[in-house]
């Protein structure tokens, strides 16, 4: 599976990491994970679930807007995208903990198999994206008997 | 006063270390009548959140429900984490903790602390 990803430089602040994210991040690496340090912006984790019928993409998207999130699908890679905004309500409010990640944010994910691309669905609640993509017929497992002589 | 003084974490072991908690990131904004705490804890409804104000010691919990819609047996690749959401905060005495207010809304918890009323700032007319 091939993961790519592509951030712009954001302005949020983050206090300095802690040792169990480094913790986190020394094994993410070690064991293949791709998100990028804490340090170099919003990296919403992805799930990905794979049956003879669908593939399932979730995305943890907390304090979106339904208008806000953009999905994609070009060449069976599958591009979620969008932008947290600061909500306007506090902008003027004195600040005193700002642990959360606003900005830009795309990840993209290699589908397993082809899929029935104008059947795809897409739901947002409880700030998780699941996307839903059935799979084509060419693609669903075939059951080959076997003959006995 | 300092800020982290109003609304202090404080380092609060989890009860349930085999399976640990995620601590969920926030902010914290001061309004004239409030303090707002907005927590990140994706996937949890508002039947797993659990909100409690003990010894001036706010703690927030967040339980995720089980995935039903599809089996865990078809995950092939996974990022996010399974453990439920914790974090817990000391409140200053400037904190009305019963008028403690929450809501939940795609994964935000917002939770408004009510700043007692006599530690609002007062405007003194001149007669």
């Amino acid at each position: 599976m091939i993961l790519t990803k592509w951030q712009l430089p954001n302005r949020s602040c983050r206090p300095a990491s802690t040792l169990q994210d480094e913790l986190d991040q020394l094994f993410g690496q070690a064991f293949g994970r791709t998100r990028e340090s804490v340090l170099s912006g919003w990296s919403p984790a992805l799930d990905l679930y794979d049956n003879a019928e669908k593939t399932v993409v979730k995305a943890e998207l907390p304090g979106l807007k339904k208008e806000d999130i953009n999905i994609s699908l070009q060449d069976g890679v599958l591009t979620v995208s969008g932008e947290r905004k600061e909500e306007k309500e506090f902008e003027t409010a004195e600040t005193y903990r700002s642990e959360r990640l606003l900005g830009r944010f795309q990840r993209s994910i290699r589908l397993p198999s082809p899929v029935e691309t104008d059947k795809i669905k897409a739901t947002y609640t409880d700030g998780v994206l699941t996307v839903t993509l059935p799979k084509t017929e060419a693609a669903k497992p075939k059951n080959i008997p076997v003959n006995v002589n | 006063m300092s800020a982290v003084c109003q609304t202090q974490e404080c380092e609060v072991q989890a009860t349930a270390p085999e399976r640990g908690y995620i601590t969920p990131e926030v902010n914290i904004f001061e309004t004239q009548d409030n303090y707002v705490l907005q927590a990140e804890v994706p996937g949890v409804n508002k039947e797993g959140l659990e909100i409690t104000v003990d010894n001036n010691v706010l703690t927030l919990i967040g339980r995720r429900p089980q995935n039903t819609e599809i089996p865990p047996t078809d995950l092939l690749y996974r990022e996010s984490r399974e453990a439920d959401f914790r974090r817990s905060f000391e409140l200053d005495r400037t904190i009305d903790s019963g008028r403690i207010g929450a809501k939940l809304e795609q994964g935000i918890l917002t939770v408004t602390l009510p700043k007692v009323e006599k530690s609002k700032p007062r405007q003194i007319t001149v007669s």
